[in-house]
């Protein structure tokens, strides 16, 4: 079947097969920032934006994306560095892996809540699972980072 | 995994009814649970292009189209007022944003799945489901019937006067409950929702008229041995029935106290 996906603005009209999900449309197409976690729906590795909200693209057909607007990390690369470097300073990275997922919903919870309290926060990333970092350091660099917005100083000179 | 052969996004409800008339094809609805499951589908029938992702409030009701996600009844203001929270309460705990922005409403209530914090947070309001072919009926019939080829359109929550709370146990956080308890209280009558028993979401009303005499610590301890002597609880992999019975009593009873305006 055929579908126009808008991925990162730039449109993409292919054929697809009907059970193609939207994380392997994505990746067949560039997109290696959407990681295959659990694909069960359950650890937020596969997180991108549908239609400007967070969304599993494990659990999304591709088909039904057909005419929307898709944004992967990739597609954040400003808004993305700069909160990744508070996330980097805060040696919360470890592996890497969840942190594409992470940095989407984050970002997602900052466009809908930007000065998010703690437990805000803790709710709002329940559903991405970090396997190495226990999340306090994830919370120390989103911490930096809101109060950077605020005016407050950088992950660096936080470090330092 | 799923597998699906085609794919429609319908144009019409007949349509997508004449479709889901064929044993081997499927409604579309969030897809996180069909797309656990192992099924060959033959066609895929997306509702997504009908409209029906929408919350519509009227003076007497609020009127939820099947393909709303779990995510916009946590954040209805109207909803919550109504409910004084206990919607966003039973929604907030199910996995992530991400997927509660994908969870249907249609999906889970038409699932009638044992384990759904929406059943047992519908059931304890004064909800009628909408169906293609059957018309409306009391959501409380509708999850005692066996699954059918009939589509969900709409859930109707009726604004009768009512306060509500909602409480649920899990073993970790973002896991499926090991209970849910909704309690509501129209007047002087009032009801417990059980659900994850982890069977289907039951109705246990407040026959002895216990919470009528008022709230208070005593009425709530018996009104919640009251509830744990009527529900029929089982064991699975996430605990035994002797637990969840336990669980029925502490949560009724908690759940008691909040209504009446404790904190805990």
């Amino acid at each position: 079947m055929k579908v126009g996906i808008y991925v990162n603005g730039k449109k993409i009209a292919t054929d697809i097969a009907p059970d193609l999900l939207l994380i392997d449309f994505l990746r067949n197409h560039g997109c290696k920032s959407v990681k295959r976690g659990c694909e069960t729906g359950n650890c937020g590795l596969c997180t991108v934006f549908l239609e400007d909200k967070p969304v599993l693209s494990c659990a999304v057909p591709a088909a039904r994306a057909d005419r929307c607007q898709v944004v992967t990390l990739e597609g954040l690369q400003e808004e993305a560095a700069e909160f990744g470097a508070f996330i980097a300073d805060q040696g919360a990275e470890q592996c890497g892996f969840c942190n594409p997922g992470l940095l989407m919903n984050a970002i997602a919870l900052f466009r809908e809540n930007p000065d998010p309290a703690e437990d805000e926060i803790r709710e709002y990333l329940a559903g991405n699972l970090c396997r190495c970092s226990g999340y306090e350091g994830q919370l120390r660099g989103m911490r930096t980072y809101l109060d950077f917005k605020k005016g407050g100083k950088t992950g660096h000179e936080v470090c330092e | 995994m799923l597998t699906l052969k085609d794919y429609v996004r319908a144009e019409s409800l007949t349509q997508a009814y004449e479709l889901n008339q064929k044993k081997s094809n499927r409604i579309l609805g969030g897809m996180l649970w069909l797309k656990m499951t192992h099924l060959p589908v033959q066609t895929g029938i997306d509702l997504s292009g009908l409209r029906l992702n929408t919350i519509e409030e009227t003076p007497d009701e609020f009127l939820i189209g099947c393909m709303t996600p779990l995510r916009d009844l946590e954040l209805h203001q109207e909803l919550n007022r109504y409910t004084q929270g206990a919607v966003r309460e039973s929604l907030r705990h199910i996995v992530g944003v991400q997927f509660r922005n994908l969870a249907t409403v249609g999906g889970s209530t038409f699932g009638r799945f044992g384990f759904s914090d929406v059943l047992t947070m519908l059931m304890a309001l004064d909800t009628d489901v909408e169906l293609y072919s059957g018309g409306i009926l009391s959501l409380a019939q509708f999850a005692a019937m066996a699954p059918d080829r009939d589509i969900l359109i709409r859930i109707r929550i009726k604004k009768t006067p009512r306060k509500s709370v909602y409480l649920s146990h899990r073993n970790s956080q973002t896991d499926l409950p090991v209970l849910t308890c909704a309690l509501s209280g129209c007047g002087s009558k009032f009801q417990a929702v059980i659900g994850a028993r982890p069977g289907r979401a039951v109705r246990i009303p407040d026959e002895q008229r216990i919470l009528s005499e008022g709230i208070t610590s005593n009425t709530a301890d018996r009104f919640a041995e009251y509830v744990s002597r009527q529900i029929v609880t089982g064991t699975n992999m996430r605990a035994s029935a002797d637990y969840r019975r336990h669980l029925a009593e502490v949560l009724t009873r908690r759940a008691v106290l909040t209504m009446g305006g404790e904190r805990l």
